[in-house]
């Protein structure tokens, strides 16, 4: 499909289009590198112990996490320790967040009368700041993955549930009425027309969502009882006044989230495709 | 197939919409509904097609009262872009309905690229409807709907929104559809000239509310109907000016 799709719409966008869109990710480039060099040249200025330059912080990282062996992706034991269960539990949480999201989120934007009964509470379980749901978790499960993967989840489930609602009741009703004439079962109908009609609204929430699992995968870590990830880096750090490693803990979590933003929107752009104006 | 509406009436709350409407329309004919915008054509299209199944009065097919979409039916909505699905390609749209048969993928998928061959698209079976122009995408729909050969054919000004050339080329596939298999249509549209181009019978149906049938003609015909020549003809002309003094109410 799209590679059917690629040379027609290159063709008609022509060199000069291609030139603007690669000034443009020049030019934020510009701006990135600009902003790194002013914080390295302040920060050298004032030498405070509080604000290490970012040349010695990448440093840091590099040192604590990517200076491993070629065999194992350059990971070193501490990255293998901090990240890799850190990531684990945000997988599982927003894995979780994500099924139930999109399937209750079907059933809920399907009937008008579960959507009328539904839509307060849902609201009233968006407005609740996640991070604040913390302390119930706390109490519930044990302190440690149990408690921080269904913080996760929680806290992230709602703006998938309610966009997938929305996306859902969205559903163009001239083709539910195709749908009912083919005769397609519930299963080809959910497969083949609502989960593909509401896919553009799945993904907005999705990504809403993600991020916060990554608020609630550092902040669960930051609880007292935790023994490893991110978070609990980067208590420890404190704790030890080793401001360079805060530092570094904070610059992983920015590229995590950039990293795993741009994957989500590569699958988006994979799976919904061009052609969904009346999606 | 044979359809038989009886004293058929659907209202929408305490509006009526379409009134009394007795029609049998017997195997293999193609029947074209006309009238003004807003005189319900639509509705009692799609209470044919069992999509409002709360009516009064009966609509059966071979004596079959209809309760929901029947079996054997298919629909072509006007709106093509809306009616086609997508994120599916050409040839799945196609291959879609056939699902329901049970047919192995390979079958379906190869069913659904003689279909399109039939209606002209060989070749666009791999590409998806908005790659495709207006006609294109009609004939997409059309063979959607041909490709479990239905009994009964509904059309809904399925050519309402093509330009003039491509409305013609579509009004001639229609003719040679149904020539070849047969079916029953019921061909829905607000345009004159098109409803005694290709029916061979011609119901007016009054303005709304209410809509009635006012006028129920046969169309006779001398010879095979091509745009020029047929629209030439002197009974061509009469049989327009009678539908169409009965669709302006004079």
């Amino acid at each position: 499909m799209k590679g059917a799709a690629a040379p027609v719409r290159n063709a008609a966008r022509g060199p000069a289009a291609a030139g603007r869109a690669g000034g443009h990710v020049l030019l934020r480039l510009v701006v990135l590198v600009v902003a790194v060099a002013l914080w390295q040249v302040a920060a050298r200025a004032h030498a405070s112990v509080y604000f290490p330059p970012p040349g010695q912080i990448a440093g840091r990282a590099h040192e604590l996490w990517f200076s491993g062996p070629v065999g194992r992706l350059f990971l070193t034991d501490a990255a293998v320790a901090d990240i890799l269960p850190s990531l684990g539990r945000m997988a599982a949480g927003f894995g979780i967040a994500a099924v139930t999201g999109i399937a209750l989120g079907l059933a809920v934007g399907r009937s008008r009368w579960a959507y009328a009964l539904c839509n307060p509470v849902l609201q009233f379980a968006r407005a609740v700041p996640p991070p604040a749901l913390v302390p119930v978790f706390v109490v519930v499960f044990a302190l440690g993955t149990p408690m921080q993967v269904a913080s996760i989840a929680f806290s992230a489930v709602w703006p998938v549930l309610i966009n997938t609602a929305e996306g859902a009741r969205g559903t163009d009703p001239l083709r539910l009425d195709v749908a009912a004439v083919l005769r397609l079962n519930p299963v080809e109908r959910l497969w083949f027309l609502l989960l593909p009609s509401a896919l553009p609204r799945i993904f907005a929430g999705l990504r809403l969502s993600l991020s916060l699992s990554l608020i609630l995968m550092v902040f669960s870590e930051l609880l007292p009882g935790t023994a490893d990830g991110i978070g609990f880096t980067l208590t420890d750090a404190q704790s030890r006044s080793d401001l360079l490693t805060v530092w570094a803990a904070l610059l992983l979590l920015g590229v995590l989230g950039y990293v795993l933003n741009t994957a989500l929107l590569a699958v988006e752009r994979r799976l919904v495709g061009r052609g969904r104006t009346t999606a | 197939m044979k359809l038989r509406l009886d004293a058929l009436g659907q209202r929408y709350g305490d509006q009526s919409v379409l009134h009394d409407i007795s029609l049998t329309v017997p195997e293999g004919q193609l029947l074209c509904v006309v009238g003004p915008s807003g005189c319900g054509k639509s509705t009692l299209l799609r209470t044919v097609a069992g999509l409002q199944p709360a009516y009064e009065g009966s609509v059966t097919f071979d004596g079959t009262p209809v309760t929901g979409v029947p079996d054997q039916l298919a629909v072509v909505f006007q709106d093509y872009g809306r009616s086609l699905y997508p994120w599916l390609t050409v040839r799945d749209n196609v291959a879609l309905p056939l699902r329901r048969r049970g047919l192995p993928r390979a079958e379906r998928r190869a069913e659904a690229e003689r279909i399109l061959e039939r209606v002209g698209l060989d070749g666009a079976g791999r590409r998806h409807p908005w790659q495709l122009s207006g006609g294109m995408q009609q004939r997409v729909a059309i063979a959607r709907a041909l490709v479990c050969r239905p009994a009964l054919l509904l059309m809904d000004e399925p050519f309402g929104s093509l330009d003039a050339q491509t409305r013609e080329d579509l009004e001639d596939l229609l003719l040679e559809v149904h020539r070849t298999d047969g079916a029953t249509i019921v061909f829905v549209t607000h345009d004159i000239d098109e409803s005694v181009y290709v029916g061979d019978r011609v119901v007016v149906l009054s303005p709304g509310p209410a809509s009635g049938v006012v006028l129920d003609l046969p169309v006779e015909l001398p010879g095979r109907r091509e745009q020029i020549g047929t629209r030439g003809l002197p009974e061509f002309v009469a049989l327009r000016t009678e539908v169409g003094r009965a669709v302006r109410g004079s």
